[in-house]
């Protein structure tokens, strides 16, 4: 741990880099953890032309669903690590005791679990963007959407995994509580790529997704943070 | 005042007023129910351009109408539960969860019924179907989270945090359907608005509203007392209640 002890005054700030730091290091320790969303992710979208068409039209016109799709489920999928490790070695319970505002310190590991998860999807993207055949306009459009939803996507996911906590059958449950609430960024992810496919304007898209960002960035850490603090009392 | 909130937050004394409420409610409940559907399903005119199958709208409003609230009146007792750690307010929140299930059930279903003579197909991915079944997905979400904790006050938290998190999405997820595809009519009644239709037909469907919510008003309050009693199964009250330990009968 690199959080020093309570006597030393370190600022919120200063706390936050170190938890992020903290997580950047553990996660590269594990760097299989770190591929296996975006293996999944390719999987997903391989299932797609072999289950439903490999036609070039089809694919032309669900392309960008897809890709939501399935950055969505490998976002989802790779939740259950973001306080899992913490929780058993109890890692967590010294962050919640640490005298910054934990909510602070939760959306440091928000944060850090995009950077490792959301950003490389992001990053895949135009790879398997032209395997579905969508246009180069489509696919930087598509860039931009997923870079602006994947961290609403990692911020609203981690209310559920506080939630989920140490309980049996976490992952489904997770899933169960998580997707409902998925479906808006969804809408409007998909819905800038089309409107961008028919020639639409599509500032007003990206500007409703920049709202869903803000608003999950000033909302979803203080639901976590009070999650955090049942689960841990719960165990 | 303050002992009027005290007194709220007691189980015993709750059981008690809902014992004496919950004749009135259900009686006045199964008759405006009764009037309004009687009312409503035979004797309100024909629609001119729907006929009779309309008349579901006797059925599909109210259920859905309250759907809708018992979530919200789920959220105003969890934001309860967070602030003031009151009791019953979980206890309401438990008790709510699956009776709102099933009214968004019975709204899906009876609009699935409606949709086919009207628009010719059981389902369409419209906004306002779609909003009603991810309210669906959400009372599940509650009920099997409420399940999966086993600690009393873990789960109560633990739900409420959800619960509020959930109608926080409402209007977003209401908002985002509606921009994604819409075909379904406006909504029936506004609070600011006189309704588009006749009086034969908005008061039955009004009747049908209230006694529906007289009804979840008593269901409630049994599933309360009964969701009490398996709390303070131990407790001296309950115990005395049900003469055990050799209490005098």
């Amino acid at each position: 741990m690199m959080i020093k002890p309570l006597d030393q005054a370190v600022g919120s700030i200063e706390a936050m880099k170190a938890v992020f730091a903290r997580d950047m290091k553990v996660a590269f320790r594990q760097r299989q953890d770190l591929l296996n969303p975006l293996l999944f992710f390719m999987m997903v979208v391989t299932l797609f032309p072999l289950g439903v068409s490999p036609e070039i039209s089809f694919l032309q016109e669900a392309g960008a669903g897809i890709l939501w799709v399935a950055a969505l489920l490998s976002v989802l999928l790779s939740l259950d690590h973001l306080f899992r490790h913490d929780f058993d070695d109890g890692t967590l319970e010294q962050l919640v005791l640490q005298p910054q505002p934990l909510f602070l310190l939760v959306l440091a590991k928000t944060m850090a679990h995009w950077v490792l998860t959301g950003l490389p999807l992001v990053l895949l993207t135009p790879v398997l963007g032209v395997m579905v055949h969508l246009d180069g306009n489509s696919i930087a459009i598509l860039c931009l959407t997923l870079l602006i939803g994947t961290p609403v996507l990692s911020l609203i996911g981690a209310i559920g995994a506080a939630l989920t906590l140490g309980l049996r059958s976490a992952g489904v449950l997770l899933s169960l509580l998580i997707i409902p609430l998925y479906i808006p960024v969804l809408i409007f992810g998909t819905g800038t790529v089309a409107a961008a496919a028919e020639g639409a304007p599509v500032g007003a898209y990206l500007a409703l997704l920049g709202a869903f960002l803000v608003l999950a960035l000033t909302l979803a850490p203080f639901a976590s943070a009070a999650a955090l603090k049942v689960s841990l009392s719960n165990s | 005042m303050w002992q009027f909130f005290h007194k709220l937050g007691s189980p015993k004394w709750f059981y008690g007023i809902a014992a004496r409420l919950m004749p009135w409610l259900l009686v006045l409940g199964l008759l405006c129910l009764g009037a309004g559907l009687v009312w409503g399903l035979a004797f309100a005119p024909k629609d001119y351009l729907q006929g009779n199958s309309y008349r579901i709208i006797f059925i599909h409003v109210p259920s859905a109408f309250l759907a809708q609230s018992v979530y919200i009146m789920m959220a105003s007792a969890a934001v309860v539960t967070l602030v003031w750690r009151m009791k019953l307010a979980d206890v309401f929140v438990k008790a709510a969860a699956p009776v709102g299930l099933v009214l968004t059930f019975i709204s899906l279903f009876t609009g699935a019924v409606w949709g086919k003579p009207t628009w010719g197909t059981w389902w369409i991915w419209d906004a306002r179907l779609t909003s009603m079944l991810i309210l669906l997905f959400l009372y599940g979400g509650v009920i099997a989270l409420d399940r999966a904790i086993n600690d009393e006050k873990s789960a109560a938290r633990a739900v409420a945090i959800l619960v509020l998190v959930g109608v926080v999405n409402i209007p977003i997820i209401k908002y985002s359907v509606d921009w994604w595809n819409t075909l379904h009519q406006p909504a029936t009644f506004k609070l600011t608005e006189k309704p588009s239709m006749p009086a034969e037909m908005w008061v039955p469907l009004l009747l049908s509203v209230i006694g529906l919510y007289l009804v979840f008003g008593w269901l409630a309050c049994l599933r309360m007392q009964t969701e009490i009693l398996i709390r303070e199964q131990r407790t001296r009250w309950v115990q005395d209640l049900f003469h055990v330990n050799g209490g005098a009968r």
